[in-house]
């Protein structure tokens, strides 16, 4: 059957054509829907892990127990997986396993543009890089083949244009491997020095075996073009941005897989061309590759290194007919993300603002309080580096932090990789206050449960952490909630830790307003008689309120009447709607 | 046939990825090879999203470059002028006459621009420009603004009302069905 399906849905699919029986992810733009709709499936358990690492480790042991597994995480997610990733490449599998790495190039939804391409070299694995559904779903199945018969993990790499892109792909159905027995086997999975020094030369020697395999299996492909003035090597998206630009024109090298590459395909390619030329996104990684074979090309000397690529580029540098579009001439203001109107996470923001603290910051929405007029966020580098930072920061400047620096870290990124920080801050003993913002949901990403929500992917009742007790388990004394819609209260709060000796947690309560469950109030109104017209409200940057001819003036479609802006206005002029 | 390019744009939130998923079904159903990209993630929060929608014998790329869509349907106004340079010089503009202020407006950093519908028409695009939020409204709902649309543009495909009827059965939850029928039909001006 044919199906119009989303790239990251081909691989949840192929995973269940493959027989993949066990599934273990963190949330990550733009992997997420990988992993979600791999659980519409019964036959595959599924499971959010509290980080990559975590849910590596567990689709390892999967695979030492005999089933066929899988992770998937977005690109930085592959950075907190790294330690697992190298060493599996020693012992290699027992059933076949999958990890799908999804880059975002544009940084679309990220806070960096690695190019995980690295990573397969670096760890001697093999990827796989799909150009549209149809190759996400058959590579992914095709990924357990080669899993099993070169005894290795196969890493897939998605991008966001092949994940959140549907195209069509053909179905079919599951075929259920027979699980592989568990045998004990301490010179293969125990990497102690004597046994990984054994497994080193292996490694070597699969790599080999599959740069031939890459030559000769087809996953590699020439397509024929009618001028062989110029030959293109490329994949994945950048191979359908080259056959938008110039259809069957020039030849192309369309790479399937990306590591190890096939050197007797390439050269015997590049032979057949005048000029050569590497259509990639990213890093030069495959022109690299092919100059170290002793070629000569352009690829980075035309494309940019930063950002994606896209047809009329690839048009442009081929000297193709480009299409051209007109705009306004005028200027446009911009439309960066913003805070929902009703988000929790605003109250909490403000009253950092009004204190003037110093806030180091984490990944998730609420890093949307960096932007104007809030501007309450000095950094944010990585998950988990907020608390971690803030300890840092107070050792280093000790009393000239001036009890104003805060860390705020949201649930899911807190379980992620917060607690370790936290560890250190109990530990190595730090007068460092620490705000989880918990809206009860991974936010960002699209609502998934954590450990702290008490259901798991399917939405299903499950353990539930509780960070009250987790936090007083660690060694914090001093533990309270707040309610974020309150600011007298939030700034109460905020303050008395800030004065307070030792280390405290503040844990803003309040679950996420898109969240279904969540009941709103009626959207407020606003007595124009009353307004004065002062712009106070605006301070908290709610998209919902806006000032018309000098009034106050409520969005009646976005506001969820939670009543912040009341709390801002000198005059009484919000009322209940 | 040469690839057929649309953009859907709007505010984030406002219901763009289920018209892109409706023409998704409608085109797929009509034999056409079909691509749609989506964007997830932070700019769902209400920035400026776009998905592209392509079909065709052979659809290679699944975006819409500058100066390639045949139709933008945008769901909010600022944001059909946003990406008015994706459009071809005789493309079709089919939009929402909704403003919604992005936050350097409401922050008075920056100024929303007056006269867009006539400014939108002198760039040489066709304009069809309708209150969907006030349809939406009158349908039932003001998150029916998405169906609106599509019964806009679907006066500019030959399609039969049939093939977009079932589209929307097909890919609306039954209990709003009847609720995003008659958005359909007032946007398409049947009603």
């Amino acid at each position: 059957m044919k199906k119009l399906i989303l790239g990251n849905a081909a691989v949840a699919r192929g995973l269940y054509e493959a027989g993949c029986a066990v599934a273990s992810s963190y949330p990550g733009t733009p992997s997420t829907e990988i992993t979600e709709e791999a659980a519409k499936f019964t036959e595959i358990y599924c499971e959010w892990a509290p980080n990559e690492k975590v849910a590596m480790e567990t689709a390892f042991g999967a695979s030492l127990g005999g089933k066929r597994s899988f992770c998937g995480m977005k690109h930085v997610g592959l950075n907190v997986a790294a330690d697992p990733l190298f060493t599996m490449g020693y012992t290699g599998v027992n059933a076949g396993m999958v990890i799908a790495v999804a880059d975002d190039p544009g940084m679309h939804s990220s806070q960096n543009e690695q190019d995980s391409r690295h990573y397969a070299r670096a760890a001697k694995l093999p990827m796989l890089e799909p150009s549209d559904s149809k190759e996400a779903l058959e590579f992914t199945k095709l990924a357990y083949e080669l899993s099993e018969e070169f005894d290795t993990p196969v890493l897939l790499k998605m991008c966001t244009r092949v994940a959140h892109s549907q195209s069509v792909a053909e179905l079919s159905e599951r075929r259920e491997p027979e699980a592989k027995p568990y045998k004990k086997d301490p010179q293969k999975y125990v990497m102690a020095p004597a046994n990984a020094i054994r497994r080193h030369p292996a490694v070597e020697e699969r790599l080999r075996r599959l740069a031939d395999w890459a030559g000769t299996s087809g996953i590699n492909r020439v397509e024929n073009g009618r001028d062989s003035s110029v030959g293109i090597i490329t994949s994945s998206t950048c191979y359908q941005y080259v056959k938008e630009a110039c259809g069957d024109r020039y030849p192309v090298l369309k790479l399937g897989m990306v590591w190890p590459l096939p050197d007797g395909l390439i050269k015997d390619f590049a032979g057949r061309v005048e000029r050569l030329m590497v259509v990639e996104e990213g890093d030069p990684f495959l022109e690299g590759c092919c100059r170290g074979m002793g070629l000569s090309l352009s690829g980075k000397d035309c494309f940019p290194l930063t950002g994606e690529l896209s047809q009329n580029m690839v048009a442009e540098k081929l000297e193709l007919d480009v299409p051209k579009g007109r705009g306004l001439s005028e200027e446009l203001p911009n439309r960066p993300p913003v805070m929902c109107a009703g988000c929790p996470h605003r109250g909490l923001f403000y009253t950092l603002k009004k204190l003037g603290c110093t806030v180091l910051g984490d990944i998730g929405c609420y890093t949307l309080g960096a932007m104007p007029p809030l501007g309450a966020m000095d950094m944010t580098l990585c998950m988990g580096a907020s608390i971690s930072g803030l300890h840092g920061f107070n050792k280093a400047r000790g009393p000239e932090a001036g009890g104003k620096a805060v860390a705020v870290i949201g649930d899911s990124t807190f379980m992620h990789s917060g607690m370790t920080g936290l560890a250190n801050v109990a530990y190595n003993q730090s007068d460092s206050t620490v705000i989880i913002l918990d809206n009860s949901i991974t936010g960002m990403t699209g609502h998934q449960q954590n450990p702290t929500t008490g259901f798991d992917l399917r939405g299903d009742p499950a353990g539930r952490i509780d960070l009250e007790a987790l936090c007083r388990a660690m060694g914090i004394e001093r533990v309270r909630v707040v309610d974020p819609y309150d600011l007298k209260a939030c700034e109460e709060a905020v303050k008395e830790e800030l004065a307070a000796d030792g280390p405290s947690v503040v844990i803003s309560r309040r679950p996420c307003a898109l969240l279904k469950y969540v009941k709103h109030k009626p959207a407020l109104k606003v007595d124009a008689g009353k307004c004065r017209g002062c712009r106070a409200c605006m301070r908290i940057g709610c998209p919902a309120i806006s000032v018309k001819d000098g009034k106050a003036h409520i969005d009646g479609t976005q506001c969820v009447g939670c009543g912040v802006c009341g709390q801002l206005c000198g005059f009484g002029a919000f009322k209940e709607g | 046939m040469d690839t057929k390019n649309i953009m859907i744009v709007g505010v984030g939130g406002q219901g763009s990825l289920l018209a892109s998923k409706l023409l998704g079904h409608l085109l797929m159903g009509r034999g056409y090879d079909v691509k749609v990209s989506e964007v997830h993630g932070m700019s769902q929060r209400g920035g400026s999203v776009v998905t592209f929608v392509r079909y065709g014998e052979k659809v290679y790329s699944p975006v819409i470059d500058k100066g390639e869509a045949d139709a933008i349907v945008s769901f909010e106004l600022l944001e059909a002028a946003r990406w008015l340079p994706y459009l071809k010089p005789e493309g079709r503009v089919v939009t929402n006459t909704q403003r919604i202020d992005p936050m350097p407006v409401i922050t008075g950093a920056a100024e929303y621009p007056g006269g867009l519908v006539e400014k939108l028409g002198s760039s040489g695009a066709k304009v069809d420009a309708l209150d969907c939020l006030g349809l939406a409204e009158e349908a039932g709902s003001q998150k029916a603004v998405n169906l609106v649309l599509l019964g806009r543009l679907s006066h500019y495909f030959d399609f039969p009302i049939e093939a977009w009827q079932e589209a929307i059965e097909a890919c609306v939850p039954a209990k709003f069905l009847e609720l995003n029928r008659r958005a359909f039909e007032l946007g398409r001006g049947t009603a």
